[in-house]
């Protein structure tokens, strides 16, 4: 028996590898299958639901919820366009309208007691003053943006140009 | 005196009379006739009249007419009147329609006014209902101005609103409000629709026009 074995020893190890082979290939495939055949009732489409199918519900994910807080946020050096301490979800700012200014255009500002616009967002880029906020500053949220408890994407370590002096 | 005009002959006055007598003095069975139709006529009208209120009084009425579906009803979907966190959903008739039965039918009378510029194509294209808009937007903040934004209070008051919880700017405005009787849609203005062009002028202008009508 022994000496059978090792006559045909490379025949057997070269069997055995073989099946070994096999089995994982097959195995692979059979995997391959269902995740396709996943896909497929997803209409073959991989989405941010991940493979949830398209009648099933998927569980919302936890977002990160906006910072608001009395009053404002520090400046982290002189230029910076001050941060929105408020919520602003929904406020329309478009060709049409800006819900921004109700509040923070003169004289809207007086009666709802918000901070004024610096005036120099009234002066269009050949320096005239308007008496309306300057096309180019229209759109607010360029400059001005809420904040949020999210983690940072990068770790960094920013330090404004007051802890910095 | 009836006996007499009787005996004179058969004439219409006779005729008045004798009716008279089976009202003023019916037999049983004319009284359950009466009644009975009476009972009946009033069931159809009563309820095929409150019918029609409530099926007009729906959300899915409103859009039945591209003119809403396609313009207010698709930006409102957008906003918190419609997904909310709390899962209440303010739909068309909650803050356009009164409830009160006495406003209810006088804005279903106005809202046939609706079905004339429907048939007559007012606002038939995004293009005309842009148009148009400045002036609609202007006539509903006029009524909710002149109620006191009634429908909104429906659902909201100031009396049950918790301070505290609110953002320190509604907070304080809040409170500044009730102490210069404002009233809701003096500081929310868009919050289902989309605004259009000039629309803050046009308030202005509405608001200049109702001082002076208070005024004099
Ligand atoms: C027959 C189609 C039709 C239906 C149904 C309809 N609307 Fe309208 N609606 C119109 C048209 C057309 C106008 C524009 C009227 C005009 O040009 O003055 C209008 C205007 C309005 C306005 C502006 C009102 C004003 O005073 O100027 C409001 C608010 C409104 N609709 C709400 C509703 C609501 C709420 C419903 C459901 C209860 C509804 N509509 C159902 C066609 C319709
Ligand atoms: C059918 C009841 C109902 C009616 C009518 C209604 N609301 Fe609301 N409103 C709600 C609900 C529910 C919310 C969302 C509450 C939440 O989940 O935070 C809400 C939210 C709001 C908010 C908060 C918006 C935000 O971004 O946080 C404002 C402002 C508001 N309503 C104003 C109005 C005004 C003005 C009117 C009248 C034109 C009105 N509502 C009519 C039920 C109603
Ligand atoms: C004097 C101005 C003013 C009046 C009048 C007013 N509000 Fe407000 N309200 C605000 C401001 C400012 C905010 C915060 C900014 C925003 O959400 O647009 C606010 C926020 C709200 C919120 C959201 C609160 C929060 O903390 O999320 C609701 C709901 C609301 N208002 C409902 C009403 C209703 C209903 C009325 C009428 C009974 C009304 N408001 C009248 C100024 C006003
Ligand atoms: C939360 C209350 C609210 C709900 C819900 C609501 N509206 Fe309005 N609607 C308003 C207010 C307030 C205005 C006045 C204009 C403005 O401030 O945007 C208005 C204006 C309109 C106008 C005049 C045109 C315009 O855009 O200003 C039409 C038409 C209208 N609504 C139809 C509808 C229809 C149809 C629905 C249902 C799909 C609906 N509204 C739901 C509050 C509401």
């Amino acid at each position: 028996m022994y000496k059978i074995i090792r006559r045909y020893s490379k025949l057997t190890a070269l069997g055995v590898l073989a099946v070994l082979s096999l089995v994982t290939v097959t195995a692979l495939s059979l995997h391959g299958t269902e995740k396709a055949m996943a896909q497929q009732a997803a209409g073959g489409v991989q989405s941010l639901r991940g493979e949830t199918d398209i009648p099933d519900d998927n569980i919302a994910p936890v977002l990160p919820r906006q910072d608001t807080q009395a009053g404002s946020f520090e400046r982290a050096y002189r230029q910076q366009p001050p941060l929105i301490p408020h919520k602003i979800d929904g406020y329309q700012i478009d060709r049409a309208a800006n819900q921004c200014m109700l509040c923070h255009d003169w004289p809207y500002n007086v009666d709802q007691g918000a901070p004024k616009i610096s005036e120099t967002h009234y002066v269009n880029r050949d320096g005239v003053a308007l008496d309306e906020v300057s096309p180019r500053r229209w759109f607010c949220t360029q400059c001005h943006v809420p904040q949020s408890n999210a983690r940072e994407l990068v770790k960094n370590d920013f330090k404004s140009a007051v802890d910095l002096e | 005196m009836s006996d007499k005009n009787g005996k004179s002959g058969p004439g219409v006055r006779g005729r008045v009379v004798q009716l008279w007598k089976f009202i003023s003095r019916p037999s049983t069975a004319a009284l359950g006739t009466l009644l009975a139709v009476g009972f009946v006529a009033g069931i159809v009208f009563w309820g095929g009249f409150n019918w029609s209120m409530e099926m007009t009084n729906s959300q899915t009425f409103c859009i039945t007419c591209h003119e809403m579906e396609q313009n207010v009803f698709r930006e409102y979907r957008e906003t918190i009147h419609f997904s909310n966190r709390t899962g209440v959903r303010a739909t068309c008739p909650d803050c356009h329609v009164p409830k009160t039965w006495i406003h209810k039918v006088a804005r279903k009378i106005r809202a046939t006014g609706e079905l004339f510029h429907h048939f007559a194509g007012t606002i038939e294209t995004r293009d005309k209902f842009e148009a148009k808009r400045v002036q609609l937007a202007t006539n509903v903040w006029r009524e909710m101005k002149e109620t006191d934004s009634r429908e909104c209070r429906n659902c909201h008051n100031f009396d049950f609103m918790d301070y505290t919880l609110q953002e320190s700017r509604a907070s304080r405005r809040h409170q500044q409000g009730i102490e210069e009787g404002r009233t809701c849609i003096d500081c929310h203005k868009g919050i289902a629709h989309t605004l259009p062009d000039a629309a803050f002028e046009a308030w202005n202008t509405m608001e200049a026009a109702l001082r002076t009508e208070a005024g004099g």
